[in-house]
């Protein structure tokens, strides 16, 4: 017993920084298995209010800008309206595609915090619980896709980008329908990887790629990208392509969460069939 | 020595408001992400004792953490600069040991000492940061690249501001 006290006593400096490495590496797993600790969404709204602050200074900087391109982007949405795939209401969009009967709801949101540097990039949007964020939900913007609800606290909801390691988005080939994996190799914000696209696949420069619909996070025909250069990988029979995404993340200022209405009665289905969900 | 605390503590302030405010959000180019705020590891004077070093860093990663949404990253990188700092500091000391009151800055301690100080600490809490946060050794070579091109910008900021500092204290 005496020795163990000498022992600790002796070595009080090491076994103190042990005892904090571990502590912050188990954060690190922790989050990175767990998505809803307590105290990470507590945080999530002391700092999501920081960046409120901050965010509103710099939005009043850039608004003639964001307003152009909302503007812009409006005027096309309406154009499409005879096609009846949009409805616009006073909270939200909602989109009834007739074909699928599928049913998704828009709610608009401004990012607050945005990184695109990093290996692993997050998006801070001002929507949480409150406004019926949940996690898993996707994110779009008037662009293109942009990634997918990880956590959420009462005002604020943290969205793993697309520009992350764990991005795995099912796109497909507006042209043929064919479809493959959305990664990203953390080279560059302006450009992605398309994995595992079938050999029948009739590939072309410059195809236009969108979400495939598979998956509960998208709906289907949100643009990904545009095809930059590929190359077929004889040995797996697959096609990868190098992606220039649709969506700009340098300059995402407003997003909208897609809210997937039949999302509940599909996850019921699949407890019944003893289904994994399928992102 | 109270003085000194709360300069200690304003500057600690500072440094993590511009790495979370400012310096998160500046894309200067693909891959590069200075880290400013490791200069508050670096610069904290020589008679500090190691445990409350340990704890700073502890803190300090904390913090920065909180801005960037991964808790634990920041803080085991710092944590170990926090273990390493004075082992480094007495395996660099002079023949007769620091002198009292000096501090580990470009004025106190000289450039080629101080470059080679903040090159290790900045170039160990960089690869530790940039490893774990891809958590694994898949991309080896991606995440090196990363490592060294944000060294470099990291280190490029942290000799500025030594030379802004530097001019303040010569008013004082």
């Amino acid at each position: 017993m005496r020795n163990l006290a000498v022992f600790i006593v002796r070595h009080y400096f090491f076994l103190f920084f042990l005892l904090l490495e571990l502590l912050s590496l188990y954060f690190l797993v922790q989050r990175n298995y767990f998505h809803h600790t307590s105290a990470v969404s507590a945080s999530n709204s002391i700092t999501g209010s920081i960046f409120q602050a901050r965010s509103e200074v710099s939005e009043y900087l850039d608004l003639k800008e964001q307003n152009k391109i909302l503007s812009a982007k409006l005027a096309a949405q309406l154009s499409q309206k005879n096609t009846s795939w949009m409805l616009f209401s006073s909270h939200g969009t909602t989109y009834n595609d007739s074909v699928y009967k599928q049913r998704y709801e828009y709610l608009a949101a401004e990012v607050i915090d945005n990184t695109v540097t990093l290996r692993n990039n997050y998006i801070i949007l001002n929507r949480g619980s409150l406004q019926g964020v949940l996690p898993d939900m996707g994110v779009v913007c008037a662009d293109g896709i942009v990634g997918i609800v990880r956590e959420v606290s009462e005002n604020y909801c943290i969205v793993m980008s697309v520009l992350h390691s764990d991005t795995k988005i099912s796109a497909s080939l507006k042209r043929d329908g064919s479809f493959g994996k959305l990664t990203w190799n953390g080279l560059g914000s302006q450009y992605a990887t398309l994995a595992d696209l079938p050999d029948f696949s009739k590939i072309k420069k410059g195809d236009t790629l969108i979400s495939s619909g598979l998956g509960d996070a998208f709906p289907e025909g949100i643009p990904v990208g545009v095809v930059e250069k590929y190359e077929f990988k004889s040995g797996e029979k697959t096609y990868s392509v190098e992606v220039r995404l649709a969506t700009n993340f340098r300059k995402l200022r407003h997003a909208f969460v897609v809210k997937n209405l039949l999302r509940e009665e599909l996850d019921q289905l699949r407890i019944k069939a003893g289904v994994e969900d399928g992102q | 020595m109270a003085n000194e605390i709360v300069r200690q503590i304003l500057r600690f302030l500072f440094l993590v408001a511009v790495q979370g405010l400012i310096l998160k959000n500046v894309e200067p180019g693909p891959l590069i992400n200075p880290f400013l705020y490791v200069l508050f590891l670096i610069q904290l004077p020589f008679e500090t004792p190691p445990w409350l070093v340990l704890i700073i860093s502890f803190v300090l990663g904390f913090c920065v953490d909180l801005f960037y949404g991964t808790v634990g990253m920041h803080m085991a990188a710092c944590t170990f600069i926090g273990f390493l700092r004075p082992k480094i500091l007495s395996s660099m000391a002079p023949r007769d040991g620091y002198e009292f009151g000096s501090t580990p800055t470009i004025q106190g301690m000289g450039r080629a000492w101080f470059f080679t100080f903040s090159f290790i600490v900045i170039l160990t809490h960089h690869f530790i940061l940039f490893y774990l946060e891809v958590f694994s050794f898949r991309e080896f070579f991606s995440t090196f690249l990363r490592v060294i091109v944000s060294l470099v910008s990291t280190g490029l900021l942290v000799v500025v501001s030594q030379f802004l500092f530097y001019r303040t204290k010569q008013k004082i």
